[in-house]
């Protein structure tokens, strides 16, 4: 479903991704792991056009992203959950999910959306005219999450989803991404947290310095040294 | 060889009026140098990113304060005009240390200057019984017409050769502070604030300095600007339309460079001049508009003006008027 | 109770009648700046033309008033454009100030094209609106039917910004500019449709002002150092510190014009500026920087 091949990309003078090649199959739930620094959030902005790749291709069914403009590549079906959230901080849970939903393709079907949002998250229907600065952020993920349901997406971004959450809830949210996979949803998953995001996808990469450094299935790399080798050094 | 030029042009400027008698063009001299000053003056808290839009505001009080003075105190300019500077380095400070110390800056701080440049000339409107309003402000002739006491001259040449030495004197304190550690201090300010505070700069007291000698020198062009014309108004020496006057012939000519405002006072002049010449009353706002127009293409196809990008062409340092980074 | 005191309710109620024009002006002001990050110095000269406009639809051609309101409105609007579109969006990745003294160009240009266009003279529109008499207070009607218009505006614009997908998104480009990409926004057809909006707000701020103020070329210099320092005492962005600062201003005008020349309320509002500048530098409700 998703293709990247040969990706460089990078901010100004610094490269952060170098020849970066992977595939997302439909169905999927893939990560990609690797140390602080390794680029993953790069990869992430790549793909959903918040930064443009300087060399390589991307393809969504077909489709050539990097020839698409940046602000239409929602309407292609990808949704980006950032780094850190970033809610719209002065706007309520319902505002922030309308904005979610702000492609056209999604206002038709706005009211049937955030009713599947809300049955996602029942947290996020309480405190709906709640202002999204004011939430903890276990919910401000949930918030996130959900306002990029919203556009109705085939393909999920998530990045990092984990920063910053106190373990249980790093649970409970991973456990919400496998219900959201059950609907159908292709996800692709940025982490830190091997453990946790290991369990809930089938495949994963492991992305070091720029570089993809090895891949398989979950199972594999739970058991194999190649993660302890890219994070540790070791 | 390079370092004779300077003198050599200093020598034959101080030599023009004794050799080239004829009026108008020394008059025209005198103007250039005059708003030469006056813009130089802008340029030296300008070129460290402190963008007043108020200028024509301290212009204004040297001008007033000083004609007042003398008008209904018999005050002499030689005593009148230290007066006006300070004045108009109070009104500086007023106005600059709160915006300094709490970090307004940018373009809130241009905002608060372009304020500023609009009270003081509606305080001299408001004032009309004292300062004429917007009819404008005569000081009274002295005697013939010529007098050290009063600073008034019916000769042009005398005129011409105080002009050029204040306007030297202005080159010179722009070399003096573009040689001194509060360049420096400055300079870092402008990049980055709180790093600068951390490395131990007095942030607010620097930028008030600059600010104050930057105010006080303006209020001089206009208190000679006053002087010279034996006329002054609130929209010919302050306001807002003098304010970006000056912003714009320092963009034109380049804000980095010592001579950058000069060239852009004798581009400004000369095409009003031109334009009063060839149009007559029918010119009135077109030197403006053009104006308008070119400070407009001059921001955004070169910031550095036009002696700036010169010298840079030559030199190849980089772009000088910062690109923030990310666009919106 | 004596007549002094009639004369200050006077003074407080044109305050409030003043203030709800002002406030709609720093609406517009805050709109641009909150969006795009500019401050537009030539915005009075927007409302300037505006005037102008008014001034030739209905004295001099004698259009209806109401439809050359609409004119005036729609057309300072498509001019908020063209500004963003040739000065404004060619420089967003400079520098602040550079940003600022090109919109001083188009300032300068702006009062000098009206000085050749239509010369120095005062223009008045020539409606004459009746005075009320309001428990002993004189109410002219123009100040009310302003105060009434500005406020119906700025309901308009809340109900625009609050309830439809586009107000919504003008919102949140304010809060998060970068990853409105992600919500398929395009930005630079929100700035345009903000600039749009504020160059709206002039025109009809500048049908409100025809009615009681002669319009000349240099009529911005009068209240657009006012609608700054607004907004920047509530916060440049920030819309209800901009309104709340508004009625201050304008009160602060009103009551200096009471015992002096109107000139010396704007003064008194400038020293009251600088006051606050010292107790409360973040703006009286400071919610941005």
């Amino acid at each position: 479903m998703l293709e990247l091949k040969s990706v460089r990309a990078g901010y100004g003078g610094f490269q952060a991704l170098f020849d970066v090649s992977l595939e997302v199959r439909r169905g999927e739930a893939v990560g990609v792991i690797g140390p602080n620094g390794a680029g993953k959030t790069t990869l992430m902005r790549v793909i959903s056009g918040l930064i443009r790749p300087s060399a390589g291709s991307i393809m969504l069914e077909g489709i050539d992203l990097v020839a698409t403009p940046a602000h239409r590549i929602v309407e292609r079906g990808i949704a980006h959950v950032p780094e850190n959230r970033r809610l719209f901080p002065r706007m309520s849970v319902e505002d922030n999910l309308k904005m979610g939903g702000f492609v056209p393709a999604a206002r038709s079907k706005f009211p049937e959306r955030l009713r599947v949002v809300y049955e996602l998250f029942p947290r996020l229907r309480e405190r709906r005219h709640q202002l999204a600065g004011t939430m903890s952020g276990g919910e401000q993920q949930m918030c996130a999450i959900g306002r990029a349901l919203m556009s109705d997406p085939e393909l999920l971004l998530l990045d990092e989803p984990s920063a910053g959450l106190a373990p249980v809830i790093v649970q409970h949210l991973f456990e919400l991404v496998k219900q959201i996979r059950a609907g159908g949803l292709t996800v692709l998953i940025v982490e830190q947290n091997v453990q946790q995001v290991l369990r809930v996808v089938d495949r994963a990469y492991v992305l070091k310095a720029g570089s993809l450094r090895a891949s398989g299935s979950a199972r594999e790399l739970l058991g194999s040294d190649t993660i302890r080798e890219a994070y540790l050094g070791v | 060889m390079t370092r004779a030029w300077p003198w050599l042009i200093g020598a034959a400027l101080v030599v023009l009026p004794f050799v080239y008698r004829s009026p108008y063009p020394l008059h025209i001299m005198v103007i250039i140098l005059i708003w030469s000053f006056a813009y130089t003056s802008w340029s030296v808290m300008g070129r460290f990113g402190l963008v007043s839009l108020g200028h024509g505001g301290f212009m204004g009080v040297g001008a007033y304060v000083t004609a007042l003075l003398w008008n209904h105190g018999g005050v002499s300019p030689w005593l009148g005009i230290p007066l006006a500077l300070l004045a108009s380095g109070l009104l500086a400070v007023l106005v600059a240390y709160p915006c300094f110390r709490f970090r307004i800056t940018g373009h809130y701080f241009a905002l608060v200057t372009l304020a500023l440049s609009g009270i003081v000339l509606q305080v001299i409107t408001a004032t009309r019984d004292f300062t004429g309003g917007s009819l404008g402000y005569t000081p009274e002739r002295y005697q013939g017409g010529s007098s050290l006491f009063a600073l008034q001259f019916s000769d042009k040449t005398t005129w011409y050769l105080i002009a050029l030495a204040v306007w030297a004197g202005g080159l010179y304190v722009w070399h003096l502070v573009d040689r001194s550690m509060m360049r420096y201090a400055l300079e870092a300010i402008s990049e980055d604030e709180d790093a600068a505070a951390a490395a131990g700069v007095h942030v607010t007291a620097e930028k008030l300095k600059i600010t104050v000698v930057s105010a006080m020198m303006t209020a001089l062009a206009g208190a000679l600007y006053g002087q010279y014309q034996m006329f002054i108004s609130p929209d010919t020496v302050s306001g807002i339309s003098i304010s970006l006057q000056m912003v714009f012939a320092v963009v034109v000519g380049g804000v980095y460079v010592s001579l950058g405002p000069t060239v852009g006072a004798v581009i400004t002049i000369l095409l009003a001049e031109v334009l009063r010449i060839s149009f007559g009353t029918r010119a009135v706002g077109w030197d403006n508009l053009v104006y308008g127009i070119l400070l407009v293409l001059f921001i955004i196809f070169l910031p550095q003006g036009i002696l700036g990008s010169l010298l840079d062409l030559g030199r190849r340092r980089a772009p000088a008027l910062p690109r923030a980074a990310g666009s919106g | 109770m004596g007549i002094l005191d009639i004369f200050l309710l006077e003074a407080l109620l044109n305050g409030i009648l003043l203030g709800g024009v002002l406030a709609l002006l720093s609406l517009g002001l805050n709109l641009i700046f909150g969006v795009i990050d500019v401050v537009w110095i030539c915005y009075a000269e927007l409302i300037m033309l505006g005037m102008y406009g008014m001034y030739f639809l209905y004295t001099v051609y004698g259009a209806p008033i109401v439809l050359a309101g609409l004119v005036c409105l729609v057309g300072v609007g498509i001019l908020g454009v063209i500004l963003h579109l040739l000065v404004i969006a060619p420089l967003l990745g400079a520098a602040p100030i550079n940003q600022l003294l090109a919109t001083g160009g188009v300032l300068f240009f702006l009062q000098s094209a009206a000085t050749i266009m239509f010369g120095i003279e005062f223009r008045n529109l020539g409606l004459r609106l009746p005075i009320l008499k309001l428990s002993g207070m004189f109410i002219s009607y123009s100040r009310l039917l302003a105060f009434a218009t500005a406020l119906v505006g700025m309901v308009l614009v809340y109900l625009f910004l609050t309830r439809t997908y586009t107000g919504a998104a003008i919102r949140a480009i304010a809060q998060d500019r970068q990853i409105m990409v992600l919500m398929g926004v395009d930005s630079r057809r929100i700035y345009v449709i903000t600039s749009a909006l504020g160059g709206a707000l002039a025109g009809l701020a500048a049908c409100l002002l025809v009615l009681q103020y002669d319009v000349h070329p240099f009529v911005g210099l009068s209240f657009g150092p006012i609608i700054f320092l607004i907004c920047v005492l509530g916060g440049l962005g920030n819309f209800v510190g901009g309104f709340v600062a508004a009625f201050v201003f304008a009160e602060i005008i009103a009551l200096g014009g009471l015992y002096l020349d109107l000139e010396w309320g704007y003064v008194f509002a400038f020293a009251f500026f600088i006051v606050m500048m010292f107790i409360r530098p973040q703006g009286l409700m400071a919610k941005r920087s």
